[in-house]
């Protein structure tokens, strides 16, 4: 294809993304380099036959001037990096010289915002994904002995999880595991605790949220590894049977290399959307226990009447970060991979 | 005699199939268990004292004098207007499939036809797009939208979502037009077609299959969208999503619980359409991408 009939019938998919993909996230790193202005305020002294007392009134008037001119707001530069909601090296540092050991140390890191929705953020994606890639293969052997005719039905139903809408699905299980649903009062019964709630304590939401996320994504690594089942060569595994392998080691020898290459395409897809977790926590209104950098940023956003974009900027800017950091190893292989070609 | 031992039932596949029964249970029983909850009264939806009330509905016959209640449903449909957003939800989701689509083919036969280092980076450059939270690409358009006044209505969300759309539905469209022979575009440019005219009269006619499994995806995107209709639109052009969303705040209030599990219900009825009748896209799709690697 030529140069000119290419630029041509890419243009308008690369415009959308370089307009609304690429341009955000300069912007993003510009808004996190300003922080909203301050309020400007009137002192006005007001004298009494007792003596003179100053009050501070917000001249509205004037701040809405001023972010009008200045919509981005006053250059802050790294400022909202390393202020408390964010990256805190000065509290860091400061609970380092206090605490007496590493335990305490970590405890009360995580009590900085930003580090505690990464800490739930990272152990979300490294417990979901792994968990996805065993059970997606043992249900995919599974479906793959069923009689023909359950096959169809089994698959319909097994993809629901994964089809339905994340907040719609996230609050189907909500309502299920509320005190007064189903599973919830059911587990009341049978711990006898009355005052048993998953809502109430952190391991318990964070356990209920990572459930929610296995729930959510088996589908789609079972739906991929039994469609890499059926190309598992027939011959390889007879060959195996003849030698007197056993159903398990023909599954540990055979199958899984086979699969690897799915494995790892399941990985990646999975670090990268397990890593934007968000909507769950909106369902399970778990932000009292649980939060995700990406729902810090939804949480900026939506602050009532002033939206706190240098905060948001800031953490999107290191999200964005985190995910070229999970993405690296990929990046590289296929960079190897395609100037191996190339020579 | 391989086929009498496959026949053979060993330990390994009673377990295995008893893993998958009990999967398939934890997958179809809490839509199930929502959805005839949905034509109970909240007493019975959230039955703390006996959970059978929840099937029998004791607490409805109570209530309304029937074991159903459409309830529920008439207060979100009618009261709480949810079909205003329903509306809103079909415009958007029509025009963002019919638009990512479009590029999406003209770009996605670019890259499969073109042999140049570029057509690699464009795809290395979309996976990377694929994997950015869309939360973070939010904030970034938020200012700009506010300022030039073009935040909370319809046009925007799509075009956003249709840049959302765009890394995946090039990936797709790309590895599915690789499978299209090359050589049928180019005789019809060796008669005489130009680029785009071999691509109107040769490719356009054999591309639906691929075209409808992306198509699939697109919808799925749209529809199941939250962070980006939240975040973008104004209240009266909120989408179904959204509009669950804000039933929770509203809704938990007054009691009304049974507003947003009617309004739940209804909005995963399509999709559970959906799969019904693209189940075999849907599934060539998921693992379009694999395969390829």
């Amino acid at each position: 294809m030529t140069h000119r009939s290419f630029f041509w019938f890419i243009l308008p998919t690369l415009s959308a993304m370089l307009l609304f993909i690429a341009l955000p996230i300069v912007s993003v790193a510009i808004q996190s380099l300003f922080i909203e202005h301050e309020q400007v305020l009137i002192v006005t002294e007001s004298c009494t036959p007792f003596g003179c007392e100053e009050t501070t009134t917000v001249d509205t008037e004037a701040s809405a001037a001023l972010s009008k001119e200045q919509p981005l707001g006053r250059f802050n530069g790294l400022g909202t990096y390393t202020n408390r909601s964010h990256l805190a090296f000065g509290e860091i540092g400061e609970i380092w010289n206090n605490s007496s050991n590493v335990g305490e140390f970590f405890g009360e890191l995580l009590d900085l915002p930003f580090y505690w929705a990464l800490a739930f953020t990272l152990t979300y994606t490294f417990v979901v994904t792994p968990f996805v890639l065993v059970l997606g293969l043992a249900i995919a052997v599974g479906v793959n002995n069923l009689p023909k005719i359950f096959k169809g039905p089994t698959i319909f139903v097994s993809l629901l999880p994964m089809i339905v809408t994340p907040l719609v699905g996230a609050l189907t299980i909500f309502w299920m595991v509320d005190v007064d649903g189903v599973i919830g009062a059911t587990l009341q019964n049978i711990f006898n605790d009355p005052s048993l709630s998953m809502k109430a304590s952190t391991p318990l939401v964070w356990a209920m949220l990572i459930v929610y996320g296995i729930w959510s994504s088996l589908p789609f690594s079972f739906i991929v590894f039994y469609a890499g089942l059926q190309t598992v060569p027939k011959d390889t595994i007879e060959a195996a049977q003849i030698d007197g392998a056993s159903k398990w080691q023909r599954m540990v020898h055979v199958v899984v290399p086979h699969l690897m290459p799915l494995v790892v395409f399941i990985s990646l897809i999975q670090l990268m959307d397990n890593f934007r977790v968000f909507e769950p926590i909106i369902s399970f209104q778990a932000e009292a226990h649980a939060t995700s950098l990406s729902w810090i940023i939804f949480n900026d956003l939506i602050a009532a009447g002033n939206p706190l974009y240098g905060s948001a900027g800031a953490t999107s800017v290191l999200t964005i970060i985190g995910v070229a950091i999970l993405l690296m190893p990929v990046l590289i292989r296929t960079w190897r991979d395609f100037n191996r070609k190339a020579h | 005699m391989a086929i009498k031992a496959e026949k053979r039932i060993t330990p390994f596949k009673v377990i295995s199939v008893g893993f998958v029964i009990l999967w398939l249970v934890i997958a179809a029983f809490p839509f199930l268990w929502t959805a005839w909850g949905s034509f109970k009264v909240q007493g019975d939806f959230f039955s703390k004292a006996d959970w059978t009330n929840a099937i029998t509905g004791a607490l409805t016959i109570a209530e309304t004098g029937s074991a159903f209640t459409a309830n529920g449903y008439e207060g979100a449909w009618i009261q709480e207007e949810f079909w205003r957003s329903v509306i809103n939800t079909c415009i958007v989701v029509f025009f963002t499939v019919t638009i990512s689509l479009t590029f999406g083919t003209l770009g996605g036969y670019a890259l499969a036809r073109s042999g140049y280092k570029y057509a690699f980076w464009i795809l290395m450059a979309a996976l990377v797009f694929r994997a950015m939270p869309h939360i973070t690409l939010v904030s970034g358009y938020l200012l700009p939208f506010f300022e030039w006044n073009i935040w909370g209505i319809l046009p925007t969300t799509i075009i956003v979502l249709v840049a959302i759309n765009q890394p995946f539905t090039l990936w797709m469209l790309h590895s599915f037009f690789l499978n299209i022979p090359k050589d049928m575009d180019e005789s019809a440019m060796v008669d005489g077609c130009t680029r785009f005219q071999a691509f109107r009269y040769v490719i356009i006619p054999v591309m639906w299959p691929g075209v409808i499994t992306t198509g699939l995806f697109s919808f799925l995107l749209a529809y199941n969208d939250f962070t980006v209709t939240r975040m973008l639109l104004s209240q009266e052009n909120e989408t179904i999503i959204p509009k669950i969303a804000s039933f929770l705040g509203s809704t938990q209030v007054q009691g009304n619980v049974m507003f947003a599990v009617a309004a739940v219900v209804s909005a995963t009825v399509p999709l559970l359409f959906l799969v019904m009748f693209f189940q075999r896209q849907i599934v060539s799709g998921l693992t379009a991408g694999a395969v390829k690697g």
